[in-house]
Parts: C-alpha cells; structure tokens; sequence
C-alpha cells in the first residue's frame, strides 16, 4: 500500500541480531512478565498475609489445597502445553527447511492441543462453579448430616470456629414471591456424616442458618480468587495465541508465495509468544496447585 | 516517494493513516483538546472553592446537570433559583481532572504526538518499526478516552475516587468507578503498543552513522520514557483488573472484609489488602511522573541547544543522567505511603531512594542551565517557554525533597504543598515545555511559522497567571488545608486563608483567558502563516533535513549522519550550525 520500506523488517539488525518484529515481541514479553509478576505478586502478598488456617494448603486436613483444584487435570494440561511448545517450534523449523506444508500441519497440531487445554480448562471451571461451600452460624446437624469445623483465626487475631459443609445445590425451593424458602443440599462424599464408605444424603437447608454460601468461584476466597484471576488472564492468552495461529493457518499460503522468510518469521515470533504462555503455565502449575 | 502520497484517498491519508507524522499530529490535537477539557473540569472546582456554595456563573451552569449540580433558591424573595457544584460532583469531577490531565492528556502530547511525530525524523527512519501498530495505538487510545467520558453520563456519574482509585472507596464506588477501571486497561494497552514501537525504532532504525551517543538527547528522554511504560504499566494494569473483579466478580483482593456500608455488611469473603492497591499503584505511578516530565526535558534540550547557538553543556551527563533517573523511578515508590504505617527501616529505605534520584535531576537542570552560560541567546516563543520552564522545574523539584523526608511529609502530606509541588513539575514544566515544543515543530508540521507576536503574548499571560494559580498552593498548604476538600471555609484554619484559593481561581480564569492567542496563532498560522523551507531555525538535527512538511516516507533521499546533535558554532565553519546529515 505504501511506499515506505522499513529497514530491518525481515533482515537481522547487525546490533541486535533481530529483525524489528522479533525486538518488538520481546520487548512486549518484558512488559508481560511485569504484568504477571504483579499478579504473582498479589498471590504471594495475600497468601502471607492471611490469618493462619484459611489459606488451602495442599494436604492440610482443614484447608484441603489439594481438594479444591483437581491436580490430575492440570497435570494433563501441563502435559498439553509442552508438547505444544514442541510442535511449535517443529512448525517453525520446517518452514525455515522451505516446508510450508509441513510447517502448517505441525501449527494446526499446536492449535488442537491449545484448544484441547481450554476444554480441560472449561470442566475445572465449570466444577468450581457449581460447587457450593456453606458456613453455618452454629454447629449444624440434621437428617444424619452434620457439619464440619475448624479453628480459624480472624484478621484482628481472635479465634473463631467455622462450621461448613461443602457439596451441591440439587434444587431451590422459593415460595410464590420468589423468596428462597430452602436449598436442598448434597453435602460431598467426605463431609457427610459418617464419613468415607458412607451413602451421602441430601438435607434441608435454611437460609436463616447460613452465614455465608458461596460457589468455589472467584468470590470464594482470596486463594480463589487468585486462582481465577491468574489462570483466566492465561487462557486468554491461549484464547489469543489460537486466534493468531488460526489466522497463519488460513492465510498463511499467500504470504508464503511472496514472502518465504517474512512468513518463517511471523511464525517464529508467534513461537517466542506461545513459549512464554507455556513458561507462565509452568509456574502456575505449581504455585496453585502444589504449594 | 512523494507522488505515492497522492494516490491515498483522504480517509487513508489523514484519518486511518500509519504515517507516523499523521498520527503523531492526531496525538496532539486529540491531547490538546483533552487538556482543554481537564481544565475546563477545574475551572468548575475553583469556582466552589473560591465561592463556596454559591450560583455557577451562566456558562457553567447551563451545560452541567444533575447530580453534578444541584438547584438552590439565591434570592428568598424573588424565588430566583441557580445551579451550585454538588459534593458528588466535586468529586467526580477532581478524580476525572487527575485522570484526564495525565492519562488522556499530557503522557499522549508528551510521547504519542512529540514523540510520534519527531523521533522516527531525528533517527533518520522513513517511519515507525510498525506503522499500522502504531495506528492501532491511536485508535485503542481514542476509545479508551471515549470510554473515559462515557463515565459522566452512567448513573451515579463519573468516577469519584480521585485519580488513586483507592480502596475500599473505589470498591463501593458507583458504576463510573468500573468505566474508569476499562477505560484505564484500554489506556494501558494502548500505550504499551506504542511504547514498543518508540523503543524498536530508536534502537533499530537509526541511519548510517547515528551511533546512540549521536542521538539528540529527545530521542534518548523518549527511550528511557518508552522503557518506563513497557515495564512499569503492566502492574497498575494487573492492579486495574484485580480492582474491576473486585467490583464485578464478587472477590476480596483489596477488601479485607467486614466493611459495613449504610448499616450492611458488604458481601465478601474478605482477607484482600487495600494497602496492596497502593503499591501496585505507585509503583506505575512514580515512574509515571518521569514519563510526565523527561520527554519535556528533551524538548527543553532542543529548543536551547538550537537558541543560544552552542552544543548542549554535559550532554552525555544529560543522557546517563536521563537512564539513571529511568532505573531509580522503580524504587521510589513508596514515598507516597509514609502515612500508611510503614516501619522505619522501609520508610529509611525509601526516604534514601528519593534523595539519590533528585541527584540525576539536579544535574540534567543544572546542564541546562549552564548552556545558557556565555551564550548570545534568541528570544523567540519557544525559547521563551524553554527558559520559564527552567525555574518552573526548579520549584517543582526542590519542593519535592521535604516530601520526600518522613518527618515533614507527616505534617505536607495529602496538603495543598503536594498539589503545589507536581503542579509546579507538570504545569509550569512538563505544559509550558509542550508549548515549546509547539512553536518550535509548528513550521515542520505544517510548512508554516506560528506568529511570533501571538505567541510572545501567550507565553507572557501563560506565565504571569500560572505562578498565581500554583504559589498560592504551597502556603496553603503550610497553612493545613487538605487536598480534595470541596469547602475549606468549613475549618477555621481553612478560612483564615481563603483569600490565597481566590487569588488561585482568578489566576485560573487568567490563564483560561491567556490561552486565546495560543487557539487563535494555532488554527490561523495554518492558513496565513509565513511559508518557511526545510530549517527555519537554523537547526542541526535530522529532522530540519527532510523537506517541510516532509512526505509520506520523510526524506527526499536517506541520509547520512557525520556528527553529533548540537554542533553549533563550530570554530572554522561558514555557518553558526552545522547539520548531522552530510549534505
Ligand atoms: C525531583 C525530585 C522529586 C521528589 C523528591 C519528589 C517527591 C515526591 C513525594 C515524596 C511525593 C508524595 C507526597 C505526599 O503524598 O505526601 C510526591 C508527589 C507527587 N509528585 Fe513528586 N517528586 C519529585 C519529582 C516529581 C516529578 C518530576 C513529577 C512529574 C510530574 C512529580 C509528580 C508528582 C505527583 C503527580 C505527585 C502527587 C501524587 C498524588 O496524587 O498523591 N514529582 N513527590
Ligand atoms: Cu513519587
């Protein structure tokens, strides 16, 4: 369209030994590790600084870490991530050998296990969501089901015990305003009286009993808050890198026929992004789920 | 080259353009008008403030309505009615001053149109590294201020807990609040778009014989910028997004839980930090006042290299002294939260991080200043700016050093001494060096020279009145009047002074007035200005080699560069100046 040639557009720089767009990308990855350092940041500030016994732990009793998030899962998805960093980096050296259809085959590759990740992702999300934790005022026992406790210290530094029971809304009974008259509640395998072995039940729950009740959704807790922020910033990232992969994979022949080396190195510069989106996961795997 | 510019039909060559001048000049204007606006904000707030209570006057009080005004009876008898500021709106409308003035205001004038416009010419670069990123950061940039204004008109108005957006208030702010935090991330990106291209261009589209010490100090002012926005935003974006869950998604990263508000509970798990809304805040924040006031310095460094006719004195300490200041911005931070009960060893830390990086700052001022020495100066327009600018900083920077001391900051902080002291850095300074800047590029710009009586007026009302609008602050505040009180009659510290917050809402109104030439010289220099060639001041640097207006592609022929920026006066040479690009 323009006249203007841009030096070093495809060409490395004898100084830096990059073209423009691989500077340019690194310099964007600089500018994304502040944004999740902050993130981590925020993390690591809360988690020190909440009163003892409410931040989940992996394999603490009370807190249970392990039991919130499904580790299995992520496991599975980390396994996704760096194969495809590996397919990536395959797509990119066939198309610098002159491969163009190689090349295309191992991006379409990365994009299905991409994809494959955020499916992962949906049914991790979509569990939290639906599954309930309630603090009752008191001590709770009815039908055979009684709540749970645990001691737990307060922000000014007092202790409190927290009753609660985890487990799934089966139905909402509301009378004809609307008003919520009571949850009919499926306390999980694992809180319901009578522990490992037994039969859980559904119970009638009030909402005059309840202190609190939420899903294990962002606004569950500080950790999961984190949880959904962190990680839901990272699928976008995913949800990012599929869009531009997609794009090179349905227009990528005709810049191919022109531009042979231009192409290699959008396609390389794309790598040095889908990378750091693995690294990110790399360190999230970990902190969240494990730690 | 230039015969392709033909070709482009207009809405590519002056509205979607990714020529970087284009778009540079549609940085400016949209900025200026920005500028207008914020100010036009505060000239409402400095009628309540000196008129506690009382009627707008006509102009006002016909365009604003509910809930930023409310009606009151003036006259019991008659029943005559009129239009006062509500406290509300006082609010929405200083936290959106701050914003505006900032973020849609000053950083897009300072970096998206100087920057834009004159780095790629004095690297010598037919363009920008990305030109159609480049675009794309303009737009993102006009929708995010687009969002911004948007504010005013959702229910419950504007955002309205300061420009420091600080929690838990902005937690249980109205719906403008989450305007304020999208618009910001759509801000946030935008400049990181840009920021990436600035730097890429400087480092690598620089001609044949610009090594980086032969860089003009604004191309290196724009570098170290471009660095501070690319590392130091991304945390308030992550800061903005944590703060809009927060509001949207029912979390607790700033609640620490318990907040009764109107007799109930907020519904929260609790646990969050607001003390970590703050850190995350000034730590873009700080920084941020560097990426306010260094393209300024680079401005100022041309304009008087260029008008007292001799090589900048101390450049390379002006550059060292430029990337220090970059490195050091990053660990200051905290001395915007002495108050929040840091410990002492912290605030000891932090107190000799802020002594440490005046030091860069006193010397590019002091290399300034000493260029002035022994030389036969030009007074015109620019160079008039420039040399108001210099003690405009001063006061700016030294007023800055109590601040920054724990044991007068308890008695300064959150006064009228702190609005006085970065008004001082970024009026006075970081504007008046804008000013400069346009006078100075006006006749690259356009082909045409501003005129220089219009201009001599403007700078004289613009300086008269705006020392009157911001000395005032300093004894206010020194007097115990708080920054962000709607009434400071209310306390009887606060009216034994009130005739110093009149002299400063006049002084405004002055200065209002004084901007009518600047209106005036801008639109009719560009029709009747006097036609000038490619280097009307007899300026060294690549840019005065490209034709003016230079075309689509900058340069009739790529140049090539043989000496430093500010060879002035060289012993031996024909001319007073001699130009970077060999003929
Ligand atoms: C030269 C050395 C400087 C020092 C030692 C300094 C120190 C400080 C300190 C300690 C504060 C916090 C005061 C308080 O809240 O109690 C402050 C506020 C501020 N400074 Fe500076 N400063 C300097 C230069 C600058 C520059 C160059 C700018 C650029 C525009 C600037 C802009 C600001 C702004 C905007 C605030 C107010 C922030 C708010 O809303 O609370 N300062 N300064
Ligand atoms: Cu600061």
């Amino acid at each position: 369209m323009s006249a203007t040639v841009i030096p070093y557009d495809v060409k490395p720089h004898p100084l830096t030994g990059m073209y423009n767009g691989k500077f340019g990308i690194w310099l964007f990855l600089a500018s994304e590790i502040m944004l999740f350092g902050a993130l981590f940041s925020t993390y690591v500030l809360l988690r020190v600084g909440a009163p003892e016994g409410t931040w989940p732990i992996a394999g603490s009793p009370t807190t249970r870490g392990d039991n919130i998030l499904q580790v299995p899962l992520a496991a599975l998805n980390t396994a996704f991530l760096i194969t495809s960093s590996v397919t990536m980096v395959l797509a990119w050296a066939n198309l610098k050998m002159g491969s163009f259809k190689k090349g295309q085959q191992f991006l379409l590759v990365t994009v299905l296990l991409a994809g494959a990740f955020l499916v992962v992702k949906y049914f991790e999300y979509n569990s939290k969501l639906h599954h309930y934790a309630v603090t009752f005022n008191e001590h709770f026992d009815r039908d055979g089901v009684e709540s749970k406790s645990f001691k737990g210290l307060t922000q000014a530094g007092t202790e409190k015990t927290i009753h609660y029971l985890w487990g799934h809304v089966e139905e909402t009974k509301k009378d004809a305003d609307g008003a919520i008259q009571s949850y009919l509640f499926m306390p999980d395998h694992d809180t319901s009286h009578g522990g490992e072995g037994h039969e859980p039940k559904a119970v009638e729950i009030h909402p005059a009993e309840i202190a609190r009740m939420t899903t294990f959704g962002p606004g569950g807790s500080s950790f999961l808050g984190c949880y959904f922020v962190i990680t839901g910033l990272h699928g976008l990232h995913i949800v990012g890198g599929i869009v531009v992969m997609l794009w090179f994979l349905l227009t990528g022949s005709k810049m191919w026929k022109t531009q042979p080396d231009k192409y290699a190195n959008r396609i390389e510069c794309t790598g040095l992004y889908w990378h750091f989106v693995d690294l990110v996961w790399i360190f999230l795997f970990p902190v969240l789920y494990l730690l | 080259m230039s015969d392709h510019s033909h070709e482009l039909p207009f809405w590519k060559k002056y509205i979607f353009s990714v020529d970087h001048k284009v778009i540079g000049i549609q940085y400016t204007v949209t900025a200026l008008l920005f500028l207008a606006f914020g100010f036009g904000l505060m000239l409402v707030m400095r009628y309540q403030l000196a008129y506690p209570n009382q009627p707008l006057p006509g102009v006002f009080a016909s365009v604003l309505s509910e809930p930023v005004v409310g009606e009151v009876t003036v006259n019991e008898a008659t029943g005559e009615t009129g239009k006062v500021l509500t406290g509300d709106g006082y609010n929405a409308f200083g936290a959106m001053h701050g914003t505006i003035m900032v973020f849609l205001a000053i950083v897009p004038l300072a970096v998206g149109g100087f920057g834009n416009f004159v780095l790629p010419l004095q690297c010598g670069a037919p363009d920008m590294a990305f030109p159609r990123l480049n675009m794309a950061s303009y737009w993102t940039y006009l929708c995010g201020g687009i969002l911004m204004l948007f504010g005013f008109f959702v229910k419950g108005g504007a955002a309205n807990s300061g420009w420091t957006s600080y929690p838990p208030l902005s937690l249980i702010a109205t719906t403008g609040q989450t305007i304020w935090l999208l618009g910001m991330v759509i801000l946030i990106t935008s400049s990181l778009l840009g920021s990436v291209n600035f730097i890429v261009t400087a480092v690598q589209l620089r001609v044949q014989g610009l090594s980086f010490f032969r860089l003009p100090f604004f191309v290196w002012a724009q570098l170290v910028t471009s660095f501070l926005l690319l590392l130091a935003f991304p945390p308030l974006e992550a800061a903005g997004l944590l703060q809009l869950m927060d509001r949207v998604a029912g979390t607790s990263f700033f609640d620490p839980g318990g907040l009764i508000i109107s007799g109930v509970e907020r519904n929260s798990a609790g646990g969050g930090s607001p003390l970590l809304w703050q850190h995350l805040f000034w730590f873009l924040a700080h920084p941020e006042v560097y990426v306010l006031i260094l393209p300024g310095l680079g401005i100022i460094a041309e304009v008087i290299a260029n008008n007292t006719r001799k090589p900048l004195w101390g450049y390379k300490s002006l550059v060292y002294s430029a990337i220090f200041l970059g490195f050091m911005s990053f660990i200051v931070w905290a001395h915007h939260m002495y108050l929040t009960g840091m410990g002492t060893t912290l605030s000891t830390f932090f107190q000799a991080t802020t002594m440490i990086i005046s030091v860069p700052s006193v010397i590019i001022l002091t290399c300034l200043v000493i260029s002035l020495w022994g030389a036969r100066i030009r007074f015109n327009t620019p160079m008039l700016f420039a040399l108001s600018f210099l003690p405009m900083f001063a006061i700016g920077g030294l007023t800055g050093l109590p601040l920054g001391l724990t044991a007068s900051d308890i008695h300064l902080h959150d006064t009228y001494y702190v609005i006085g002291h970065f008004h001082y850095v970024v009026a006075p300074g970081t504007i008046f060096a804008m000013f400069a800047g346009v006078y100075y590029w006006y006749p690259k710009a356009s082909g045409r020279m501003m005129n220089e009586w219009l201009g001599r007026i403007h700078w004289f009302g613009s300086f008269v009145f705006i020392n009157a609008v911001f000395m005032p602050f300093f004894f206010l505040g020194m007097a115990g009047v708080l920054r962000r009180q709607f009434d400071q009659t209310e306390t009887l510290h606060g009216a034994a002074v009130q005739g110093l917050t009149v002299m400063a809402t006049w002084g405004a109104i002055g200065l209002a007035l004084a901007q009518i030439p600047f209106v005036i010289n801008f639109f009719w220099s560009m029709f009747a200005g006097q036609r000038v060639g490619a280097n009307p001041w007899k300026a060294t640097t690549l840019e005065w080699t490209a034709p003016s207006p230079p075309p689509h592609g900058n340069f009739d022929a790529v140049p090539v560069v043989a000496r430093g920026p500010y060879e002035y006066s060289v012993p031996g040479e024909s001319e007073d100046f001699s130009m970077q690009a060999t003929a």
